[in-house]
């Protein structure tokens, strides 16, 4: 799902700051704003609605004010799956974050079979996750696995049987998929750092590692931010993986909030909570994207490219 | 500057909202493309049922045998796969676009739809066709029954669960079939010690770990522990009965008595009856709907008459009687209360002249079921599977109580909340005292 979202314009300011083209602009943009008020808003209006009310899925909807809101805040599994969320959410960041951002850099150097090796990285993009998902799970299965085939003790775990290791699992296949996205980011954005630079520092004496990071490192600043973002707020909706590879189990050991909305609403009958689920998911989203664009500065007109 | 970050923040909220929207609405929409929706031309009535042999076949074939008899009022079929089905039929009759004849397992399920009105009550029609309802057996009434009336018509094949095993692995130890708990318990140490898994579970299907509840909830309380919570008594799960079982079967998980790694298997992929086919699980608590799978998927292993069969042993000092079984007593077609007057007629002609008709009858015969038909023993000794065929319907017919199995029965709320809690209970992660406290607070919903 993160592949979808568009990268957050970097620049958006400069359009006002053009001035006189807003005009034709906005209307460039009714085909979209009229998608996303068809496909966007009015179900978001609709799930707000139905989480002030009680229906099966079958049956007629009654309101029931704050009922589903109490029940869901009431309820400890909540709780647990917000940390869940979290928990994916923080280690697949801190995870990615550093391979895409060496990969990307790598890729972006001038190295032999480097075309070769972007073409090999990108491929786990390309696949859908549940496929993703069925496979590793074949791979990962404790009696006709992997491990189990290879007669490999290490690999004879009870990958997706035992809480942590299950979680961990999860957080591998993930970056696994989303790993090359992001090393793709980081390269395109390396390779907009200008050259000078480079070249200058190199008289001064600079080594490689001194290069990445005073050089490359911050000016990848906004890259990082950007691809952060996708990642974090990617990864509140990972529900397809997780529904295939380990169903939210062990017990509840991977049963993230968007896991727990589906559940509550389609197998457990209970529209109302899981559209209150639906809400929160919506303010945890939005709340963490706003933040994010904090963390990198209030001003973001602010040039990364002064005295060059 | 105001306004461009305004609108940024807009976009911002608005695309989390299509993410969240398009999340919960695809969520709805798993099925196949081809679906004809609810409805049809007037006289054509329309039916959905689920992929995978045999059943998907034989539920062709007849749908094919009602067409070619009634050229006028034909009955277009859809067909879906298992899960994808579940959500599917719950989102079309809750739009109000259900296929006319509705494929289901009765039950809570059933409940939630008569409740909403979306179901023909086919009570009287069972009366001025008692002949229909005559031959049926009676056990795979009560889950069609709701408040006393009949919502749907039980049909196809009768599935009780029970123990299978591998004789091979048996002989390698060279130990006999548990008679009793007590048994069960000793055995298990016995084939740890030689490499062997004593159960197969797919456990993260958690249903599968549901009917070892069921079963010894039976034998040590009697059905009448299950049926106090089925009718909404007030902490019905706090039953000493109760206790004790969920006690025995964490026990059981302590002492290794399930295959390695069994919370993470699933029943879909059919790798539990791969372990036991495979020899390396010894025993599987299962419906008797896998038993053509491991015919077709285990070599010689069913042929070579390698597969056990019994009924689920009792306990010493139990008050439940060694003869009651768990399953589904059948399934069940309902006919949608949303379809036209002409539908409905078809329908119900499409059960009493082909559903269950001979025809039908020997094709699951043949493909190793028993149908819910009165005396078709005699047809049993014809096929390749005649003892496995006797041994389910005696085991059926002479079941003091057969029960359904409780995610059936239960409201689709509670089962959930059932199946949740379940599998935190294999997971050692509550005890049986919080599990039935967990369960007491959704009794009745």
């Amino acid at each position: 799902m993160t592949s979808l979202a568009p990268p957050a314009p970097r620049g958006s300011t400069t359009t006002s700051a053009q001035g006189g083209r807003s005009g034709s602009v906005t209307w460039l943009a009714l085909p979209a704003f009229l998608m996303f008020v068809a496909f966007a808003i009015i179900p978001l209006i609709g799930v707000l609605v139905l989480s002030f009310t009680q229906w099966d899925g079958i049956g007629d909807i009654h309101a029931a004010g704050f009922d589903s809101w109490r029940s869901v805040l009431r309820d400890p599994g909540l709780v647990h799956a917000l940390w869940v969320t979290f928990l994916i959410m923080a280690l697949s960041w801190a995870f990615q974050t550093p391979l895409s951002l060496l990969i990307g850099v790598y890729l972006a150097t001038q190295s032999r079979f480097r075309e070769i090796l972007a073409v090999i990285y990108f491929v786990p993009l390309l696949l859908s996750s549940a496929a993703l998902a069925i496979t590793y799970k074949a791979l990962l299965d404790p009696n006709f696995g992997l491990g189990a085939g290879l007669g490999i003790p290490l690999l004879q775990q009870d990958w997706l049987g035992r809480d942590n290791l299950a979680l961990g699992v999860l957080v591998f296949v993930v970056s696994w998929q989303f790993i090359p996205f992001h090393s793709l980011i980081y390269q395109s954005a390396v390779r907009q750092i200008p050259k000078a630079m480079f070249e200058a520092s190199e008289i001064d004496g600079a080594g490689r590692l001194r290069q990445f990071f005073s050089i490359t490192l911050p000016q990848l600043k906004y890259t990082v931010i950007t691809s952060s973002t996708l990642m974090v707020v990617g990864s509140l909706t990972f529900f397809d993986l997780i529904f295939v590879l380990t169903g939210g189990g062990p017990g509840d050991a991977t049963r993230a909030l968007a896991l727990d909305m589906y559940k509550r609403g389609f197998q457990a009958s209970l529209m109302g909570p899981a559209s209150a689920i639906a809400v929160i998911l919506v303010l945890v989203g939005l709340g963490l994207a706003l933040l994010l664009r904090r963390l990198g500065g209030r001003d973001t007109t602010e040039s990364q490219m002064e005295g060059v | 500057m105001e306004r461009s970050i305004l609108s940024r923040r807009n976009f911002l909220g608005l695309s989390m909202g299509a993410a969240a929207g398009v999340a919960l609405a695809g969520c709805g929409s798993s099925g196949p493309s081809s679906s004809t929706g609810g409805g049809g031309s007037a006289g054509s009535a329309s039916y959905w049922f689920l992929t995978g042999a045999p059943g998907e076949g034989i539920r062709t074939n007849t749908v094919n045998r009602f067409n070619q008899a009634n050229p006028d009022s034909k009955i277009t079929a859809t067909t879906f796969q298992n899960d994808a089905y579940k959500t599917k039929i719950k989102t079309a009759i809750g739009a109000g676009q259900a296929p006319t004849v509705i494929w289901g397992w009765g039950g809570g399920t059933l409940r939630t739809y008569a409740q909403a009105g979306q179901v023909e009550d086919l009570t009287s029609w069972f009366g001025e066709n008692a002949a229909v309802k005559d031959r049926l057996f009676p056990s795979s009434f009560g889950a069609a029954t709701i408040d006393g009336k009949i919502y749907a018509m039980p049909a196809e094949t009768v599935q009780p669960i029970v123990m299978f095993y591998n004789k091979r692995a048996f002989e390698r130890i060279g130990a006999q079939p548990p008679q009793t708990w007590g048994d069960v318990m000793d055995l298990v140490p016995k084939f740890n010690a030689k490499g062997i898994a004593p159960f197969s579970l797919g456990g993260q299907s958690r249903w599968t770990n549901m009917m070892w509840l069921e079963f010894l909830f039976d034998r040590l309380g009697g059905s009448e522990v299950f049926q106090a919570v089925f009718d909404g008594q007030k902490d019905a799960w706090s039953n000493p009965a109760s206790i004790q079982a969920l006690t025995l079967v964490q026990d059981l998980v302590k002492q290794n008595g399930f295959i390695k790694g069994f919370s993470s298997i699933t029943a879909d992929s059919n790798a539990d009856q791969a372990l036991l086919y495979t020899g390396k699980a010894a025993m599987m608590l299962h419906g008797t709907w896998t038993y053509g799978g491991m015919a077709a998927d285990g070599g010689d292993f069913v042929s070579s008459g390698s597969l056990g069969y019994m009924n689920f042993p009792p306990i010493d000092g139990g008050k439940g009687d060694v003869s009651d079984t768990v399953g589904n007593p059948g399934q069940y077609y309902s006919i949608s209360s949303k379809a036209t007057a002409e539908q409905k007629e078809t329908a119900k002609k499409f059960f009493k002249d082909a559903v269950l008709a001979d025809a039908e009858v020997k094709e699951w015969i043949d493909a190793g079921a028993v149908p819910i038909v009165k005396g078709t023993e005699s047809a049993f000794g014809a096929s390749k599977d005649a003892d496995f065929l006797k041994f389910v319907y005696n085991t059926s017919a002479n079941a003091k109580t057969f029960a359904q199995s409780w995610d059936q029965a239960l409201s689709p709320t509670a089962a959930e909340k059932l199946l949740d809690n379940i599998a935190q209970l294999f997971q050692l992660k509550i005890s049986p005292e919080k599990w039935a406290e967990n369960m007491n607070g959704v009794i009745g919903q």
